[in-house]
């Protein structure tokens, strides 16, 4: 087994793991019962997966520049994403978004002040329940 | 056999974020809150960095990585000017 062959197989490994994490990050955006939940699976696995597959893509290809470039793209992915995350958190908390029923503990509601949920089916619910596609926008 | 390893790999890798996409687009239409949108966005961006790296093992450019970094600045901003727009809007009617 010559070294460009172990470097495709251990790209073969770092893109089948990296899309397996990826489809479960999706799978955990789409499934699980709360917006914090959701954000979650979608911040923390769905950057370990993008993460994975562009280091696929620098073992089915090595070089520097290659690497250089992937380097910087998964830094950046580490810098930026828990930093939207964490905004839009505190943007869905202080905007009213509600728990999931079965949440034990609810410290920041002693800290941040939340407006009451009102967005899901609003004070004109038979409008609410048509225009679904834009209920819970503040632009409607 | 490496190479027919590789592009089983690589079309299992495609069926799966096509999933992945179906997915979070379903969650995009669903809602409920503009939140839950946005973080299925923030989502399908990163989504769309790991389609960029495989295709950039698919047509054997590294250029791709160079889209990687484009996406995930854009996903970043807009993510950030949405959470912006949230907590602004208070998540209410405007105008009732």
């Amino acid at each position: 087994m010559g070294m460009n062959e172990m470097w495709m197989w251990l790209s073969v490994l770092c893109v089948l793991s990296g899309s397996v994490v990826t489809f479960i990050a999706a799978l955990g955006v789409l499934r699980l019962p709360d917006f914090y939940m959701r954000m979650h699976a979608a911040t923390k696995a769905g950057v370990v997966g993008p993460s994975l597959l562009l280091i696929g893509a620098g073992f089915y290809e090595p070089s520097l520049g290659a690497w250089i470039k992937i380097a910087l793209a998964i830094l950046f992915l580490l810098m930026t994403t828990p930093i939207a995350a964490h905004l839009l958190g505190k943007a869905g908390f202080v905007g009213g978004v509600r728990l999931w029923e079965g949440t034990s503990r609810n410290d920041l509601d002693k800290v941040l002040p939340s407006t009451p949920f009102t967005e899901t089916l609003g004070p004109n619910q038979d409008q609410a329940v048509t225009t679904d596609m834009m209920t819970g926008s503040p632009a409607k | 056999m490496i190479n027919t390893v590789f592009s089983v790999t690589i079309e299992i890798s495609k069926f799966l974020l096509f999933l992945s996409m179906v997915g979070v687009g379903i969650r995009i239409i669903r809602g409920p809150h503009a939140g839950d949108r946005v973080v299925a966005l923030d989502m399908l961006c990163l989504l769309g960095a790991g389609i960029a790296a495989l295709a950039a093992i698919t047509t054997n450019s590294m250029a791709f990585i160079d889209v990687v970094l484009g996406i995930a600045l854009i996903g970043f901003l807009a993510t950030v000017a949405f959470a912006g727009f949230i907590a602004g809007g208070s998540g209410q009617h405007g105008d009732e």
